[in-house]
C-alpha cells in the first residue's frame, strides 16, 4: 500500500465527517450516541495499538490517559457558559487539545520508568499507574472526587469524533509506515538488535507512549462531552482491558484489524442489550437486564481472550499482508 | 608480530568486566587498524562474545577504556556506538522477524535519516525524496549480496544461510567502519564456508572497512584473517599472524581437551 | 505506643494473608516464569467455598468450633487446589512454549472469567461470612485489642508455613519443584515429570490462597466475587518486593506491605491505602527489580 494520497484521504475524511455532522439532527440520538462510542473506541484502540501492537510495550493502563484527558477537557469547558457556535467550537477544540497534551505528559511520566521492564512486569506497572491515576481523581475534590463531575457542554458531535479518529489513524499509520517508523517494530521484535542497528529504543518507547497517550486523552475529552458525567470508576482497569481486547482481537500492529475490532466490540453490548429486550428470552435475562448485560459482556470478553490466545493469538483480522514498500 | 599503525581504528586498554564473582574478561589490550581483518578465537566460554558486547556497548566495562578512532566510547550507549561506526551481527541470528528482508535492512538506514518525525507525518516532497533514496540504497545493497529477489519476503522465511547473509547486509547498511561478525560460519557446510570467506574479503575490499571476526572454525579463521588474537578464560594469551598463532604452545594447550576442528 | 503495637498487629495479620497469596504467585513464577493473574480470584473462590461449605459442615460438626473451622478450611483448600490444577491444565498448559505475552493475556482472561462468572453465579452483592470459630474473649492489654480472629490468622499462617517448608525442603516433590525452578531442561532430563510437578505447584499455591481466603473472610466477613482483585494485586507486589521466585521473600514482602498499609492508614490517611502497594511496586522496580531477597537475572546476548 502506498500512502502517497494519505493526506488527501485525511482531508476527505474530515470533510465527510463535517458534512455528516451538519445533518446529524436527522439521526436518532441513540444511534448517534453509539456512533460516537464507536469513534471514541477507534481512537482508543488505534492509539493503544501504537504502544502495544507496533512497539510491543504491553500497557494495561490506557484508561488512565483517557481519564486525564477527559477531566482536563471537562474542567476547562465547565468554566464557560453558553457561547456562540464558533466560540464553542474553538473552546472545545482547545479543551480537547489541552486534555491530549496533559495526557501526553502523563504518558511521558509513565513511559520513562517502565523502559527497562519486561512484558509481565511492564503490564503490571502500567496497570498500577492506571489505578494510581484513578485513585488520584477519586480523591480530588476539585473534580468531584467519587461523586463525579458534571460536564456542562455536550459538545461532542460527529465531526469532532470522527475527525479526531481520522487524524489518529493518519498519524499512527504515517508514523509507522516510514523508515523512521520501522524502528517501532524493530524495538518490538528484538530490542538488543535494534540498539545494535543504531535505534534509540528508549526514545521510540517513550514516543509511542506519548503519542498513544495524547490521542487517548483526546478520546477522553470526547467521551466526557458525550455522556456529560465523569466518574473515576469509569476509567478503571476494566476499561483498560476493554481497549486491550480490541487491540488483541484486531491483531497487534494491525491498524485496519483493530478498527474493525473496535467497531464490533462497541456494538457487542448494544447487541446484548437488544437481546435482553427480546420478550421470548428466559426469565433470568428479563429479570436482571443490566446485570445480564454488564456481566455477560465481561464473561464474553474473558472467554474471547482465552479462546483467542489458545487458537488465534494473532487476532481475527490478521491476514497475509502485502509488504509495505514506498512508491 | 605485526602491529597496526599508531592511529588504530579501535583500541581497548586493559578492559575488564566482572559479573558478580566471575571475571569474564580481564585486562584486554586489543588494537584494530584501518582496513584490517582480525580474528578473535578461543575455547568455548573464553569471553569472545563478551568482548563484542563490550565494544558495542551492550555491556559496560568494570575497568579500562575503549577508544574508537581516538575517541572514548567507554560507557556509551549501544545505539550511539553504532552511530559512530561500529556494527555487528549476532551468534544466534537476531533479525526482525516480523519485518520483510527489505525492511530489515531499511531499519539500519534510520541512522542516516535527515528528516525526522515531523517529516514522516507531513509527508511532503522532502520525505518522499528521502524514502526513495533509501529504497534505492537498500535495493543496491541487497543486489550486491544476491538477496534482492527476497526483498518482500518475511525475514524469517529465508534459509539459514541467507538469514546470516541478511544479517551481515543489515549491519553494513549502518555504514560502519568496523564490522563485528559473531560466528558467521556456524552451521555451514564446507562450500558455504568458502563462499563466506570470499564474502568477508569482498566486503573488506569493497567497503574499505575493518572486520573483527569471532569464529570457531579454523578453516575460516586461518584462511582469511590477517592477524589473530587468542582468548582463554577472558585473558589474551597470544596474538599474531595465523601461522604464528597456530604454532604457539600456549594456544595449543588452551585448546587441548577441546574438540579440535580439523582444517579442510 | 499502644497505637503503634495495635497497627503492628493489624498489619501483621493482614500481611500474613497477603503472604499466603504471595507464595502462590512466587512458586508459579519460580517454575514457569509467568505471573498467574488469576491467582487472586482463587483466593476469592476459597472464601466462597467456605461460605457454601459451612452450613453443610455445620450439620455434621458442632458450629462454631475449632473442629468445624478446620474442616471448612481443609475442604476449601482441597477444592481450590483442584480448581488450580484444572485452570493450569486447560488454560496454561496448551500455551507452554508460546510467547510470554500470550499466556499473560490468557491469565487475564481466566481472572476476568472467574470474577464475572462469580458475579453471575453468586450474585454481585456482598455476602456475610458465617462465624466458623467462636469469638473467644479477646486480649486487652492496656488499650491494645487483639481479637481471637487475628490470633487464628497468625497461628494458621504459621502452621501452613511450617508445612510448606517441610514440603519444599524435605519431600521428593519439593525437591523436584526446586530443581524445576533452577533449570527446567535439566530437571526434565533427570527424570522429573514436569507436568506433575507443575500441577502440584498450582495445587499447593491455590490451597494456600484458599486458606488466605478463609482467614480473610473470618476477619472481614463481607465477601463478594470481586474481593480477590485488590488483595491479589497487593500480594503480587509483595512477591516482587521479596524477590519473585523466592519463598521466604514472598512472606517477608507480604508482612512488609501489610504493616506499611496499617501504619499509613492509621497514622496518615486511609484514602490512599490501596495506592501504597502500587507505589511500592513502582519504587522497587525502579530501584531493585530483583526484590529484597532475589538475585539478578542477566539476559544472554
Amino acid at each position: 500500500m502506498t500512502f502517497k494520497h494519505a493526506k488527501l484521504l485525511l482531508l476527505a475524511a474530515l470533510l465527510l465527517s463535517l458534512l455528516i455532522s451538519l445533518f446529524a439532527g436527522r439521526i436518532n440520538s441513540y444511534v448517534l450516541f453509539v456512533l460516537y462510542a464507536i469513534g471514541i473506541n477507534i481512537i482508543l484502540a488505534v492509539s493503544l495499538n501504537l504502544i502495544n501492537g507496533y512497539t510491543g510495550q504491553f500497557s494495561l493502563g490506557h484508561a488512565g490517559f483517557m481519564a486525564v484527558g477527559g477531566y482536563t477537557a471537562a474542567v476547562i469547558t465547565n468554566q464557560f457558559g453558553d457561547l456562540n457556535a464558533f466560540a464553542a467550537g474553538a473552546l472545545f477544540f482547545g479543551a480537547l487539545l489541552a486534555g491530549g497534551l496533559l495526557a501526553a505528559v502523563t504518558g511521558l511520566l509513565v513511559g520513562l520508568p517502565t523502559l527497562r521492564l519486561r512484558g509481565d512486569y511492564l503490564a503490571i506497572v502500567t496497570l498500577g499507574f492506571g489505578e494510581i491515576i484513578r485513585v488520584i481523581f477519586q480523591n480530588m475534590n476539585a473534580v468531584g472526587a467519587a461523586r463525579g463531575l458534571s460536564v456542562m457542554h455536550g459538545s461532542t458531535n460527529f465531526f469532532w469524533t470522527f475527525g479526531t479518529a481520522a487524524v489518529t489513524i493518519y498519524v499512527v499509520t504515517a508514523l509507522v509506515h516510514s523508515t523512521y517508523g520501522r524502528g517501532f517494530i524493530a524495538v518490538r521484535d528484538d530490542e538488543v538488535a535494534a540498539e545494535a542497528m543504531g535505534i534509540n529504543t528508549t526514545k521510540y518507547k517513550v514516543t509511542a507512549f506519548v503519542v498513544g497517550a495524547f490521542f487517548a486523552g483526546m478520546a477522553g475529552g470526547l467521551y466526557a462531552h458525550s455522556i456529560q458525567f465523569l466518574t473515576p470508576s469509569g476509567f478503571n482497569f476494566m476499561q483498560s482491558i476493554a481497549i486491550v481486547v480490541m487491540v488483541i482481537l484486531g491483531g497487534m500492529g494491525n491498524t485496519p484489524g483493530v478498527i474493525i475490532a473496535a467497531i464490533l466490540l462497541t456494538l457487542l453490548p448494544e447487541g446484548l442489550r437488544w437481546l435482553a429486550g427480546i420478550p421470548s428470552l428466559p426469565g433470568i435475562a428479563k429479570a436482571y437486564p443490566f446485570a445480564w448485560v454488564g456481566n455477560t459482556r465481561m464473561i464474553i470478553y474473558s472467554l474471547l481472550l482465552i479462546g483467542l490466545m489458545l487458537t488465534r493469538p494473532q487476532g481475527l483480522f490478521t491476514w497475509k499482508r502485502r509488504p509495505i514498500l514506498p512508491a | 608480530m605485526t602491529s597496526p599503525s599508531e592511529n588504530p581504528l579501535l583500541q581497548t586498554e586493559r578492559v575488564t568486566i566482572r559479573f558478580g564473582g566471575l571475571t569474564a574478561v580481564s585486562g584486554l589490550d586489543l588494537q584494530i587498524g584501518r582496513n584490517e581483518l582480525i580474528g578473535l578465537i578461543g575455547p568455548n566460554g573464553a569471553g569472545k562474545t563478551t568482548v563484542f558486547n563490550l565494544i558495542t556497548g551492550v555491556y559496560q566495562p568494570t575497568e579500562g577504556t575503549i577508544l574508537f578512532d581516538g575517541q572514548s566510547i567507554t560507557g556509551c550507549k549501544a545505539y550511539r556506538i553504532t552511530a559512530r561506526g561500529i556494527a555487528r551481527t549476532f551468534q544466534n541470528i537476531r533479525l526482525f522477524s516480523s519485518l520483510t528482508v527489505f525492511d530489515n535492512v531499511r531499519t539500519a538506514f534510520h541512522l542516516h535519516l535527515q528528516g525526522d518525525v515531523r517529516h514522516a507525518l507531513w509527508r511532503g516532497r522532502a520525505f518522499w525524496a528521502e524514502e526513495k533514496a533509501i529504497a534505492t540504497q537498500v535495493l543496491e545493497l541487497l543486489e550486491i549480496f544476491h538477496l534482492e529477489k527476497f526483498r518482500a519476503a518475511p525475514a524469517k522465511s529465508l534459509s539459514y544461510g541467507d538469514q546470516r547473509r541478511l544479517e551481515i547486509v543489515r549491519a553494513l547498511a549502518a555504514r560502519p567502519r568496523l564490522l563485528l561478525l559473531d560466528e558467521p560460519a556456524a552451521g555451514m557446510n564446507s562450500s558455504e564456508k568458502t563462499d563466506l570467506m570470499r564474502l568477508i574479503q569482498f566486503i573488506k575490499g569493497k567497503f574499505q572497512i575493518s572486520v573483527l571476526l569471532v569464529e570457531h572454525d579454523m578453516q575460516v579463521v586461518m584462511g582469511i584473517c590477517e592477524r589473530i588474537a587468542v582468548l582463554d578464560y577472558g585473558v589474551k594469551i597470544a596474538e599474531g599472524r595465523p601461522d604464528e598463532v597456530r604454532r604457539n604452545p600456549k594456544v595449543i594447550e588452551a585448546y587441548l581437551g577441546e574438540e579440535r576442528t580439523h582444517d579442510a | 505506643m499502644t497505637e503503634f503495637l495495635q497497627q503492628l498487629i493489624n498489619g501483621l495479620a493482614f500481611g500474613s494473608i497477603l503472604a499466603l497469596i504471595a507464595l502462590g504467585y512466587t512458586m508459579v513464577y519460580g517454575i514457569l516464569r509467568f505471573i498467574n493473574f488469576a491467582h487472586g480470584d482463587v483466593f476469592m473462590l476459597g472464601a466462597f467455598a467456605g461460605f457454601y461449605l459451612a452450613p453443610k459442615i455445620a450439620r455434621v460438626l458442632p458450629t462454631p468450633s475449632i473442629g468445624s473451622g478446620l474442616a471448612v478450611l481443609f475442604a476449601a483448600m482441597l477444592i481450590c487446589a483442584a480448581i488450580g490444577v484444572v485452570i493450569e491444565r486447560f488454560a496454561y498448559r496448551p500455551l507452554r512454549g508460546r510467547p510470554k505475552l500470550t499466556v499473560l493475556i490468557t491469565a487475564i482472561g481466566v481472572s476476568l472469567f472467574l470474577e464475572y462468572t462469580g458475579q453471575f453465579v453468586f450474585g454481585a452483592a456482598p455476602k456475610s461470612f458465617p462465624r466458623l470459630i467462636p469469638d473467644y474473649p479477646i486480649a486487652h492489654v492496656g488499650g491494645l485489642s487483639v481479637t481471637s480472629d487475628q490470633i487464628i490468622v497468625l497461628s494458621v499462617t504459621g502452621l501452613l508455613l511450617v508445612a510448606l517448608r517441610f514440603i519444599v525442603l524435605k519431600t521428593k516433590i519439593g525437591m523436584a519443584m526446586r530443581a524445576l525452578s533452577f533449570n527446567p531442561e535439566a530437571a526434565a532430563l533427570m527424570g522429573v515429570n514436569t507436568d506433575i510437578v507443575i500441577s502440584f505447584t498450582f495445587a499447593l499455591g491455590s490451597a494456600l490462597a484458599a486458606a488466605a481466603g478463609i482467614l480473610f473472610a473470618i476477619n472481614y466477613p463481607a465477601i463478594d466475587p470481586l474481593m480477590g482483585i485488590l488483595p491479589g494485586l497487593k500480594a503480587f507486589v509483595a512477591a516482587v518486593l521479596g524477590g519473585i521466585g523466592n519463598l521466604p521473600g514472598a512472606v517477608l514482602g507480604g508482612l512488609i506491605i501489610g504493616v506499611t498499609e496499617a501504619f499509613v492508614s492509621g497514622y496518615i490517611s486511609s484514602t490512599y491505602r490501596d495506592a501504597i502497594a502500587f507505589g511500592v511496586l513502582i519504587l522497587i522496580l525502579l530501584v531493585k527489580p530483583s526484590g529484597l531477597l532475589g538475585k539478578k537475572e542477566v539476559e544472554k546476548v
